[in-house]
């Protein structure tokens, strides 16, 4: 059984290499220099994209071993500062973290104890329930212009473009997280005469922690795909500003290092939050 | 006139608007300091709600509960329950849950004094050395001893139970009723219990009182168990002179009287404040030669 298990893992990772391959391969071939000069190209565009992919010589885009140099590149260097529109990828990833930990915990802080009352009482449930409906479907960079005009700094409007975007599945979560704690755990507290302060704290804060901790994760994706947006939109820093700016600059190289190095750090702190999931997960 | 440690006053329960049939009504019985009362009847008639207004976790609709003296408006420590599907906190191991109740029972407490506490009590159930185990680690038996000694480790002035060995197999069931009788003995607790079996009834009861069906359900006798709690053993329990006299007028009542009680009470003075005492076992000199099968279903 193991060792079966252990080939299905060993097959698996074979494959995923192999695909990896296949998509390296397909780049390579279609990011080939061609033979011979094209027609005369305008200087500027050719200043631009660089002499050999002006004439065609070369394609515009990178090929993987030009994304391997500059990923390499921004990895051994990551934290430099050279001015205000240069600076290290590093330094962008993690004034895009600090904006999304600071919304989605500013988010948590708020939604956790609403969703409690919220769970608790179907008056407030009922009450509330059309303003969540209607303001959840809302793309988040909607609140941006709204942000702006009343905060009047774009650094805070970017994390509260975070913290809105991160409220709704806390929210949701806990109230039904919270709504649903089986009524048998709830009457052993009340045949042991517990309070309600220490009823919500050792028993439905726990039975309910599974699904508030999955809105949390939720939260969390949804708060790292916004952020990227966001910091197109305000600029200054982060790293989708970086993405933006190396768009203005044509560098394809760094704009698909961004994409990876986004998606990796996507990855850890799903599974940062998967781990603390875990954590309070209890089998029935 | 002294009143038991549990009094059931005219009681009565609707669900919905008061135009509706109540499950139950009129229901008055007593429960004395140190006897073990079962409530027998079949499903449907109410006997959870019953248990659960006596725990004060629902209201009645009409009548009321007296407990030492005073009527009751909500739970208390002073009343344990063991629910029929253990209830325990599935994210505390087994010391958490008992830690969990006596930190209720006496605030005050420090750690050290909680633990050794609900240690006493996980070893009179014989879990010792599962304290660090989590519920989904235990087997149901198991589970429901837990649920137990939660119940006795605050000291309640009586144990509400309810079919607290229904989801048990029979072996694990047998051993847990055993367990039960002892510990009563021993602490001499006041305990109602509700069931649908009769001879778990027969082992552990000293009164078994008889519902009728509902709706409308109403308390039709109390049977007294007349084999003393001595002679109660569960492996010779069908040798006892009085066992198949007590079995075949619960079966009798089960089967056939649950059903047709209105019109016994057309028939005959029934009085649901002055409920009959019956005590078949004494009635039977010898074992009636025809027995009713052992088994009813519902």
């Amino acid at each position: 059984m193991a060792t079966l298990k252990s080939s299905l893992g060993l097959r698996a990772a074979l494959l995923s290499l192999l695909i990896f391959a296949a998509i390296v391969g397909l780049w390579q071939i279609a990011t080939q220099p061609t033979a011979g000069t094209g027609p005369a190209v305008d200087p500027e565009y050719a200043k631009l994209v660089g002499a050999a992919a002006a004439t065609g010589a070369k394609s515009a885009m990178p090929t993987p071993a030009d994304i391997g140099a500059t990923i390499w590149k921004h990895l051994m260097d990551p934290f430099y500062v050279k001015g205000t529109n240069d600076k290290g990828i590093g330094i962008q990833l993690a004034y895009s973290l600090g904006r999304v930990l600071l919304g989605f915990g500013l988010a948590a802080l708020f939604a956790v104890p609403l969703g409690f009352l919220i769970g608790m009482s179907p008056l407030v449930y009922r009450a509330l329930d059309p303003f969540i409906q209607i303001l959840k479907p809302v793309s988040p960079l909607a609140w941006m212009p709204l942000a702006l005009y009343t905060i009047k700094d774009s650094a805070i409007s970017s994390i509260f473009v975070i913290f809105i975007c991160s409220v709704w599945p806390i929210l949701i979560n806990t109230a039904f997280g919270v709504a649903s704690v089986r009524r048998e755990w709830l009457n052993v507290a009340r045949t042991l005469e517990v309070g309600p302060f220490r009823t919500a704290f050792k028993v439905i804060l726990p039975a309910a922690a599974p699904t508030i901790m999955t809105g949390m994760r939720i939260s969390v994706g949804i708060a790292w795909l916004v952020i990227v947006a966001a910091e197109m939109l305000v600029g200054g820093t982060g790293i989708g500003y970086f993405v933006w700016n190396e768009w203005n600059n044509l560098s394809i190289a760094n704009i698909v290092t961004a994409i990876l190095l986004i998606g990796v750090v996507g990855l850890l702190l799903d599974q940062g939050l998967a781990r603390l999931t875990k954590l309070v997960t209890y089998p029935e | 006139m002294e009143r038991p440690l549990i009094s059931v006053e005219g009681l009565a329960r609707r669900f919905g608007d008061s135009a509706q049939p109540a499950v139950f009504e009129n229901i008055w019985f007593g429960v004395d300091r140190g006897e073990f009362v079962c409530l027998i009847g079949h499903s449907g008639c109410g006997k959870t709600t019953i248990l659960n207004v006596l725990a004060g976790l629902d209201q009645p609709s009409d009548g009321a509960v007296i407990v030492d003296n005073r009527e009751i408006d909500g739970p208390s420590l002073d009343r344990a329950v063991i629910f029929q599907g253990h209830a325990l906190l599935p994210w505390l191991s087994v010391m958490g849950n008992i830690a969990f109740a006596v930190s209720s029972r006496w605030p005050s407490w420090d750690r050290a004094k909680v633990a050794d506490h609900a240690r006493k009590f996980i070893e009179l159930v014989g879990l010792k050395g599962a304290e660090a185990k989590k519920p989904s680690q235990l087997s149901g038996g198991m589970k429901q001893r837990v649920g137990i000694a939660r119940a006795l480790s605050i000291q309640p002035k009586m144990l509400l139970m309810d079919e607290p060995f229904s989801a048990l197999d029979a072996l694990t069931r047998g051993m847990l009723q055993d367990e039960v009788l002892r510990i009563c003995a021993d602490t001499n607790q006041t305990v109602f219990m509700i069931t649908h079996d009769v001879d778990e009834a027969i082992l552990l009861a000293d009164k078994i009182v008889l519902m009728t069906n509902g709706p409308g359900a109403k308390i039709a006798e109390i049977v007294v168990n007349t084999m003393p709690r001595n002679e109660r053993h569960r492996n010779d329990l069908h040798r006892h002179p009085q066992y198949y006299a007590i079995r075949n007028h619960l079966v009798e009542f089960l089967v056939n009287r649950s059903k047709a009680f209105d019109q016994e009470i057309a028939d005959g003075s029934y009085d649901p404040r002055r409920l009959k005492l019956v005590k078949p076992g004494l009635a039977a000199v010898n074992p009636p030669a025809e027995v009713v099968p052992l088994r009813h279903t519902n």
